[in-house]
């Protein structure tokens, strides 16, 4: 009788968590993906999901290990707290943008010659997608990137994407372009079906090749960059302030942690932080990616305990980490090595 | 029976409400408002979670400034007073992290939302200690940005 209630309580389960799925991929995609792909799909810091020539190439499949592998270093992160349930709620929900017939492609290797598929691929495909397939450049809009062009070209050297796209699905792309974007038919442009296949074998091959800087994400040693100071707390602070000019920042303001919390005759004296900027790196930082600006303007903080005065910031390669976008990581080290520089010069 | 079958659709509900979604790495929404309500919006939610808000960094402003261009930009820093206290008193190195941030910019006729996960700094500081505050910003970060994603 306890089993019989168990399983139907099982099955109930299934059932519920299966209807709930169903009922929620709207709401699913509105949490997760709206933000970067645009509420109906139109794109944005992401590609446009519902481009008709876009549903019409891909399968459930490419989009569901999309979802749970995303593009190591390309911006897409991986929802891996997504539950499988979730998931296909959200597949479900995307696809039902396709107004073609769906597509199962097959799994099958395509056979081809990958020198030959190398050649081609520089004659043919490194304009758009990069000299090593490191796709192209910045998220889907940035401030450098008129907002009627929200397409970039894919990384196809990238984990996520060739453990997502099938042989036959690549194929189906080359063959066939994708409306509406700079992806062109490479039949109408001349290509064959085998060389068609000897640039397939090509993208393949990415697979065994070392993984390139583009799939890299900056790991972080320390969360923070910290220094003792030999002088008292009002000549550190007055020391970074010389050091940010040194190195080629401004200083916008010295403030208490506790700045707006509470009167400035209450506030800890004791930890105090410099704010500095340089408004043509900032701008630069925010054409590769539009979100960075919570990590602006840089700061370095002075702090005394107990008679001791610490200089420390945030270790910007925290950032490159967060933001799964690789382009950010030489401007992560930059930065790094810029606020060491400032706070070993303020506590020599 | 019934009951049993009320029971559990109230716990699957409550589950699937108190799993929320996340991506590695980034807490985002976007907003159907445009950014001047979505402001005032996102204000008055942090406000109402019992935080104060610190400071406005104007982004936008400092660039036009230099003659870039970007679409409205802000950066708004809120806290709670004692927390902060607390929190840097017995781990200065926090103080880098604080005050607690979220950044808002004009997408055309939306806003778009972003924070970083208050429980990223737990594999940073992972004091025991720490983690029921850390689990508690990040709640109501989300709570926050929940709030501004479904307000029309």
């Amino acid at each position: 009788m306890l089993l019989r209630y168990l399983s139907v309580i099982g099955l109930m389960w299934l059932g519920l968590g299966q209807a709930l799925a169903g009922a929620t991929g709207a709401q699913l995609y509105q949490q997760n993906c709206a933000v970067c792909h645009g509420e109906t799909g139109t794109g944005g810091i992401g590609i446009p999901l519902a481009l008709p020539s876009f549903q019409a190439s891909i399968s459930d499949d490419y989009v569901r290990q999309t979802i749970r592998l995303g593009r190591p270093g390309r911006v897409m992160p991986a929802f891996t707290q997504l539950r499988p349930d979730e998931i296909e709620a959200i597949v479900h929900y995307v696809r039902a943008w396709n107004k073609q017939p769906p597509i199962i492609y097959s799994s099958a290797t395509i056979k081809g010659d990958p020198v030959h598929g190398s050649q081609l691929f520089e004659n043919y495909c490194v304009a758009c997608h990069g000299v090593n397939a490191e796709g192209g450049k910045g998220t889907g809009v940035t401030f450098s990137r008129p907002r009627e062009l929200p397409i970039m070209a894919p990384a196809l050297h990238n984990p996520g994407f060739l453990a997502s796209a099938s042989d036959a699905m690549i194929k189906a792309t080359l063959m066939n372009g994708r409306d509406g974007t700079p992806m062109v038919s490479f039949l109408k442009r001349g290509l064959k079906e085998k060389d068609i296949n000897d640039l397939v074998s090509y993208v393949r091959s990415l697979q065994k090749q070392p993984l390139p800087d583009s799939a890299k994400v900056l790991t972080v040693e320390s969360p923070v960059i910290v220094r003792d100071s030999p002088y008292d707390l009002k000549t550190t602070v007055e020391n970074v302030k010389q050091a940010v000019s040194n190195n080629n920042f401004f200083y916008g303001r010295v403030q208490t942690l506790e700045y707006g919390f509470t009167s400035p005759e209450n506030e800890n004296p004791k930890q105090v932080i410099v704010y500095f900027c340089n408004i043509s790196l900032l701008n630069q930082v925010l054409a590769i990616d539009p979100r960075v600006g919570m990590f602006l303007p840089c700061r370095i903080t002075i702090f005394e305990q107990d008679g001791k005065v610490k200089v420390m910031s945030v270790n910007p390669k925290v950032l490159s980490g967060l933001f799964n976008n690789a382009e950010l990581n030489p401007l992560c080290d930059q930065m790094t090595q810029s606020y060491t520089a400032i706070i070993e010069e303020a506590t020599l | 029976m019934k009951k049993l079958m009320r029971h559990l659709g109230l716990a699957t509900l409550l589950l699937s409400l108190s799993l929320p979604a996340m991506a590695e790495g980034l807490l985002m929404a976007r907003t159907d408002n445009q950014f001047p309500e979505a402001m005032t919006l996102l204000q008055s939610a942090i406000a109402a979670r019992g935080y104060k808000i610190t400071r406005l960094q104007e982004v936008n402003e400092n660039l036009a400034k230099r003659d870039f261009k970007s679409d409205m930009y802000r950066v708004v820093y809120f806290g709670k007073l004692d927390e902060v206290k607390a929190v840097t008193a017995s781990h200065p190195e926090l103080i880098p992290f604080l005050p607690l941030n979220i950044t808002i910019f004009a997408e055309g006729d939306q806003a778009i939302l972003v924070a970083s996960h208050p429980k990223m700094l737990e594999q940073f500081f992972p004091d025991p200690k720490l983690k029921p505050i850390f689990d508690h910003w990040e709640a109501d970060i989300l709570s926050i940005l929940n709030e501004l994603r479904e307000a029309k």
